[in-house]
């Protein structure tokens, strides 16, 4: 069994990220799609940190990482408040009836 | 400015303030307004007398008063306008106002009832005002602008009557024969124009003396404005229209075509006696005689009274141009006034004659016979006898009879053409003479016919006869005044003596100077001779009509049957209207054929060539536009509405269809980045 590398990490995010992605793309729940979109991010960070540590070994990368946890909780709150705005006008969070920006 | 400027200018006006008001308010004037143009010449006529009162005051051959300005300036140029007045002019306009005041108080009894009896006083008023004008102006210019005002007054009184064929041709034959000569003189002036820069008769004159206009160019120059007298004065060739325009209303052709407006052109040429040099007298005397003799030759197979005074008229109008040709001055000028007197009153009469004839035939009922036709009147005498009278003394003034105006005028004529002959000896002017008497006699016969035809006999149908009655007073007055003007009118000297050969200012005649003046015997002489064979041809003339008509010792028919040749050449005016029919009209429309078919061959057909040349190109452009420009344009439209519709469909405004397009695209940048790089 080979030692935990860079690879190993890189496959993980990589499920992540394609994880994420077919919640994104398949899921007709807003809220839904949002964590996928919280699993891409995640992924993209998983990638920061595993370069940091095996390429450039310095802190470059977790301090990215702590950036984009911050960056995707701001993004994460302005979604749902957007979601929460569309139910209230729409009585549906389903992403298919949210095609057009007037009523 | 002078009094007498002043009273010419009051007499020139008044009748054409009575025309402007009579064109546009005379329908709604008391009367018809016809009192206001005849009004208007009798208070001309007034002024007129007080002109003449000056003239014979002052008894000076030289008198003359001139006021005149500039009209038109053009650089060394100048046209001015203006006012003449000299012994001719008063007499002229003692002439005229009293031929048309008299006219104008006929008219209103003799077109009682008319139509247009309106129209007629202000045509009347406006043909008064532009003769008046004729005889007032300065020059040539003015002239001529009065010339043709008087042409188309002329035409609008001869087809006064235009609903009948016959007036409203023989107004257009005038005016269209007129214009021919007027066109010659129009040249004239042209020329005279050029050469001397001005057309005022005086400074005209004072060029002539100077030499600056002279020899072939004098001479032709007075020949064509005398082209305007045999226009206007229906000489030969151009009489035709003179007999037709008895179509008027019979005062107007005793005002126009027997007074005045055909007098114009004698007056013209004595009143530019100068220019014309002794070659163009000579055209100018044989050209009147030729008038004079022809005329009266038709006049004397004519039936129609009014054609009879017709061919009579322009027969004397030939004496007169012919009297200032062989350089009778006076005596041309003289026998214009006094032919003025009677034969107004001849055709005044005629009219009467015509009116009762008219009234009478409408009383049987009879509107197909010619009321002017003399073979349907006869013994008129007893039923108009103050007609009878006053023309029987016009008809004896015309024919020579001693001691009447006509005797002196044509007494002095035949003496002037005598004293011709005595000093030149020139065969041709001899012709002259001899054709002058022998239409002397001609017209003495032909005028004692119309009379004897017309009022003596028995009535050609009795019940027309009895019918007949004189005139109303409006006509008989105007008939006495001028009888009365035919006995006195032809007496004195004054009219010599007022009225001399005019000179140019260096003192010769153009031309004339090399032909020495008639010696005091020879004029005596002269005198004397054409005395004794005017009378003597003048009773033969008389004579011979009293034997045939009215003694009836020789039949008319008789001599008609010696020689049917002659008298059907006579009958039928020596075919001059079957020439000009034959040749000038037929020649002009054979003009106008051929312009026609020029027109609508060539002309048209190289304009409707172009034009379909046009429409050709014009749709090749079209085609161009529409299919070729309008095709690319739409068709980059086409393409890009194509695009779009199908691009649209990408749109959906699903946020997981775009993604998963950025996806895919993503995934086919990988695949090409691994595709290149391997």
């Amino acid at each position: 069994m080979t030692p935990v590398g860079l690879s190993h990490f890189l496959i993980l995010a990589a499920i992540l990220f394609a994880l994420g992605l077919i919640a994104v793309i398949t899921k007709r729940n807003a809220v839904t799609v949002l964590m996928g979109v919280e699993l891409i991010i995640n992924a993209a960070n998983i990638n920061f940190i595993a370069f940091a540590r095996y390429l450039d070994k310095d802190l470059d990368g977790q301090v990215f990482g702590i950036f984009t946890i911050i960056i995707a909780a701001a993004g994460a709150a302005v979604a749902l408040a957007i979601v929460l705005n569309i139910y209230q006008q729409m009585q549906s969070v389903d992403l298919d009836e949210a095609d057009s920006l007037a009523r | 400015m002078d009094t007498i400027i002043q009273y010419a200018l009051i007499i020139l006006l008044l009748p054409l303030a009575a025309f402007v008001i009579q064109i546009f308010f005379g329908k709604r004037l008391p009367r018809h307004g016809d009192w206001l143009p005849t009004g208007a010449m009798f208070l001309g006529l007034i002024f007129s007398v007080l002109i003449l009162g000056t003239v014979f005051k002052e008894y000076d051959p030289a008198f003359k008063i001139t006021h005149s300005f500039d009209w038109v300036s053009l650089g060394q140029y100048r046209i001015s306008f203006g006012i003449l007045v000299d012994n001719l002019t008063a007499v002229m306009l003692f002439v005229v106002t009293l031929v048309s005041s008299l006219v104008h108080l006929y008219s209103i009894g003799y077109l009682h009832g008319d139509v247009r009896y309106s129209r007629y006083f202000a045509n009347l008023a406006l043909f008064s005002f532009s003769m008046l004008g004729l005889v007032l102006v300065d020059g040539f210019f003015g002239i001529y602008v009065f010339w043709e005002l008087v042409g188309v007054c002329s035409y609008f009184l001869i087809g006064h009557w235009f609903e009948k064929d016959s007036a409203s041709d023989a107004s257009k034959k005038a005016f269209l024969v007129n214009r021919i000569g007027d066109i010659g003189m129009f040249i004239g002036i042209m020329i005279i124009f050029a050469a001397l820069g001005t057309m005022n008769f005086a400074e005209v004159f004072q060029g002539i003396a100077n030499g600056k206009l002279a020899g072939g160019w004098l001479t032709a120059a007075g020949i064509l404005v005398f082209c305007g007298a045999i226009g206007k004065s229906a000489q030969f060739p151009l009489h035709v229209w003179l007999p037709d325009a008895m179509e008027g209303p019979t005062p107007v052709s005793a005002l126009i075509h027997a007074a005045t407006m055909v007098a114009a052109g004698v007056y013209m040429v004595g009143r530019t006696y100068v220019l014309y040099t002794a070659d163009a007298l000579l055209v100018v005397a044989v050209i009147g005689t030729i008038t004079a003799f022809m005329a009266a030759t038709i006049a004397l197979t004519q039936m129609d009274i009014k054609k009879v005074l017709a061919y009579s008229t322009v027969s004397q109008l030939g004496y007169m141009i012919a009297a200032l040709g062989v350089g009778g001055y006076s005596a041309g000028l003289f026998h214009l006034m006094t032919h003025a007197f009677f034969k107004a009153c001849l055709f005044l009469g005629s009219g009467s004659v015509i009116h009762a004839m008219h009234q009478a035939l409408h009383h049987v009922h009879d509107h197909h016979t010619d009321p002017q036709d003399m073979r349907n009147m006869g013994g008129l005498r007893r039923k108009l006898p103050i007609t009878f009278a006053t023309m029987a003394i016009a008809t004896c003034a015309i024919a020579g009879v001693p001691f009447l105006s006509g005797f002196f005028s044509k007494d002095a004529i035949l003496a002037a053409s005598l004293e011709k002959v005595l000093t030149t000896h020139h065969p041709l002017h001899m012709i002259i003479f001899v054709v002058l008497v022998l239409s002397a006699g001609l017209t003495a016969f032909y005028m004692f016919r119309m009379l004897y035809l017309t009022f003596s006999g028995p009535p050609a149908r009795k019940e027309v006869f009895e019918h007949a009655h004189e005139s109303p007073g409006v006509m008989v007055i105007p008939l006495l005044v001028l009888a009365f003007l035919s006995i006195v009118g032809g007496y004195g000297k004054w009219f010599e003596h007022l009225m001399p050969k005019p000179a140019l200012p260096n003192g010769g005649i153009a031309g004339l100077e090399a032909l020495e003046h008639a010696s005091a015997a020879t004029a005596h002489t002269a005198h004397l001779v054409a005395m004794i064979v005017s009378v003597g041809i003048a009773s033969l003339g008389i004579l011979f009509s009293t034997s045939v008509y009215f003694w009836k010792r020789i039949s008319a028919d008789a001599i008609a049957g010696r020689f049917p040749k002659l008298y059907q050449f006579f009958w039928n005016k020596w075919y001059f209207d079957e020439l000009y029919a034959k040749t000038m009209v037929a020649g002009t429309m054979l003009m106008s054929k051929a312009s026609a078919w020029i027109d609508r061959v060539i002309i048209d057909g190289v304009v409707n060539g172009v034009a379909r040349i046009t429409v050709l190109g014009s749709w090749a452009a079209g085609w161009n536009d529409n299919k070729i420009v309008d095709g690319a344009v739409n068709g980059v439209a086409n393409v890009i509405d194509w695009f779009g519709r199908n691009l649209r469909e990408v749109q959906t405004g699903k946020v997981q269809a775009y993604i998963l397009m950025a996806l895919g695209a993503v995934v086919l940048l990988f695949v090409f980045q691994l595709l290149v790089n391997v």
